[in-house]
């Protein structure tokens, strides 16, 4: 049974059809890319798994369960974490405060948040960051606070809705790695992103979007044979 | 997964906190200035400030719970601080003891703040502030046509046989009515500091600061904004049940005007919206400007007063947005790097 379903989803906005009944599955372990051109509906498809918008039609399904139109919080509580592309770190807190308020979902008490937290922010390197205000970090550390966040929610699959874009290459090499470590604890990930190589390098498998359609779903290597892909990416 | 050539993330350690000794040293200090007062000034005039700071101080904390920790500012407190006072003015009337009619009524206010709160939490933004400011007027027009709380005459607490069980003292000095008021006021800041300390305070904190990323992380936004609401409505009801036992009558403009709506508020921004002691000390300030414009200016102090508010609203803006707590904090640092 796959840990994510997505059979027929579709979002209208008028008479757009921005997401058009796309259908995929998820295995829990796996990473899977999800790209796309501008504008062809990758973050509308996020935001309707993670619950931030209603799906028009079709059906959505979680760890074997339907869900279709559920709420944010829902999503998160029953373990789906999620990263923002316009980064929305709280700002006021500081970055453990920010680790400790998602540690909460799971833990109760304030010490055993609090050590979730802690414990979050170093493996995620960003202990030496701990008491500062989230405000004042710059865009590179903002991003990784946003991944580190979901990460203290304990979750079972996580979006990640363009991590990578805008950071330098070091800082991309070290997001990658972040990744990769998080993959190896068994996390099932889901990514949007544009730098194609990334992409290529961290995802053994692909799903492409086009106009709101699934165009492709398969390895990377197929992805750029596939005439389908290339018209969309180059203009046919 | 393919292998991508790249180093491990590098494990930092979390440094611990500082002990905030200088926090624990401005609390103690404060506390003994607030023990001492009414010990070192035996005017009737600056003891019935304290009292009202302090009461106002209760109002306040209550504001700041919703407006300052989850970012929902409401223009409209003064609805539960006349519910306090008409509550309690008619409940000592039926023949309750003061105390006993706070919490009930607490309680009512608290429903009221939820009633306010279900069909205007769905909106994001500032129809919260919208609804509570017309709310406010709404109550304002109604009150002096319901002949039950008095109409435009106002409703007279009767008068007590002298004693804590009453909450009724002597008139001419006024250090009972202020040692009483500071102790609901401890009670009120332990009630607010246990209901904000962990979880909840968190998640209101992580509502005010970004709604979308607090629902990502599985805050249930508006049952969230539901809790603060009601704390924060109950908590200002206490203050106006204690307020109007201290001026033995209530009446449509002195419980629910727009101006207590908007001071009680002023009193927590200017003090520090979203910091415990924020409020009493914008209390203090607010009041002290506002019966010190009104005895020495008489009349004209009335309007006055209203202009001093608006002229501290644009300070508080200009130099430090998070008011004089986080302003005294600043300046503490500042003089503990420079010895």
């Amino acid at each position: 049974m796959s840990l994510l379903s997505v059979s027929g989803l579709t979002k209208r906005f008028g008479g757009l059809a921005a997401v058009d009944s796309v259908s995929f599955e998820v295995e829990e372990g796996t990473v899977t890319g999800l790209i796309g051109p501008n504008g062809a509906g990758k973050s509308t498809l996020f935001s309707m798994i993670a619950g931030a918008q209603r799906p028009t039609a079709g059906r959505l399904s979680f760890d074997g369960k339907e869900v279709t139109g559920w709420q944010p919080h829902q999503a998160a509580a029953a373990g789906v974490g999620r990263t923002f592309q316009l980064m929305r770190v709280f700002g006021s807190m500081t970055v453990l405060e920010n680790l400790t308020t998602a540690a909460h979902l799971r833990h109760r008490s304030k010490a055993a948040a609090r050590a979730v937290a802690a414990d979050v922010c170093a493996s995620t390197g960003l202990g030496e960051f701990a008491h500062r205000p989230a405000a004042t970090l710059t865009g590179a550390t903002k991003k990784r606070l946003e991944l580190a966040r979901a990460l203290a929610t304990s979750p079972r699959l996580l979006l990640l809705d363009e991590v990578l874009s805008g950071l330098t290459p070091t800082e991309t090499a070290a997001a990658i790695s972040l990744i990769e470590q998080v993959h190896a604890q068994g996390i099932t990930i889901v990514l949007v992103e544009h730098v194609m190589q990334v992409v290529m390098s961290l995802c053994p498998r692909l799903v492409v979007l086009d106009f709101g359609k699934l165009i492709f779903d398969g390895t990377p290597t197929d992805a750029v044979a596939d005439q389908a892909v290339l018209d969309a990416y180059l203009g046919a | 997964m393919t292998a991508t050539e790249a180093p491990p993330v590098e494990k930092t350690a979390v440094p611990a906190k500082r002990v905030p000794w200088g926090r624990y040293a401005g609390m103690a200090a404060v506390a003994v200035a607030l023990i001492a007062y009414p010990l070192m000034f035996k005017t009737s005039f600056l003891q019935t400030i304290g009292v009202y700071a302090l009461t106002m101080a209760i109002a306040s904390t209550g504001w700041n719970i919703l407006g300052g920790y989850a970012g929902q500012i409401s223009f409209g407190h003064a609805v539960f601080f006349g519910t306090g006072m008409y509550g309690t003015t008619l409940l000592v009337t039926d023949g309750w003891s003061p105390w006993l009619t706070m919490v009930p009524i607490a309680l009512l206010a608290a429903l009221l703040g939820v009633l306010i709160g279900l069909p205007t939490f769905r909106l994001r933004g500032h129809y919260f502030s919208i609804a509570t400011l017309a709310i406010g007027m709404m109550v304002m027009s109604i009150l002096p046509n319901i002949k039950a709380l008095g109409a435009t005459d106002g409703l007279t607490v009767p008068l007590l046989d002298e004693g804590f069980w009453n909450l009724t003292f002597s008139l001419r000095d006024k250090t009972e009515y202020y040692y009483t008021a500071l102790g609901l006021f401890a009670v009120a800041t332990l009630v607010a500091w246990a209901f904000l300390r962990g979880r909840i305070g968190s998640y209101l904190e992580a509502i005010r600061d970004d709604e979308f990323a607090a629902a990502a992380i599985g805050v249930p936004v508006r049952r969230y904004k539901l809790y603060a609401v009601a704390m924060s409505a109950g908590l200002t009801s206490i203050a106006g049940s204690y307020f109007v036992m201290v001026v033995l009558f209530v009446d449509p403009s002195s419980s629910t005007d727009l101006s207590l709506s908007t001071a009680i508020a002023l009193m927590a921004v200017v003090g520090g919206a979203g910091s415990m002691w924020g409020p009493l000390l914008g209390a203090w300030l607010v009041i002290a400007l506002q019966e010190y414009t009104r005895t020495y200016l008489s009349t004209t102090g009335r309007t006055l007063d209203l202009m001093m508010f608006g002229a501290l609203i644009i300070l508080v803006a200009v130099v430090d947005p998070r008011g004089m707590t986080h302003l005294l904090s600043r300046a503490y640092r500042r003089f503990v790097r420079r010895s």
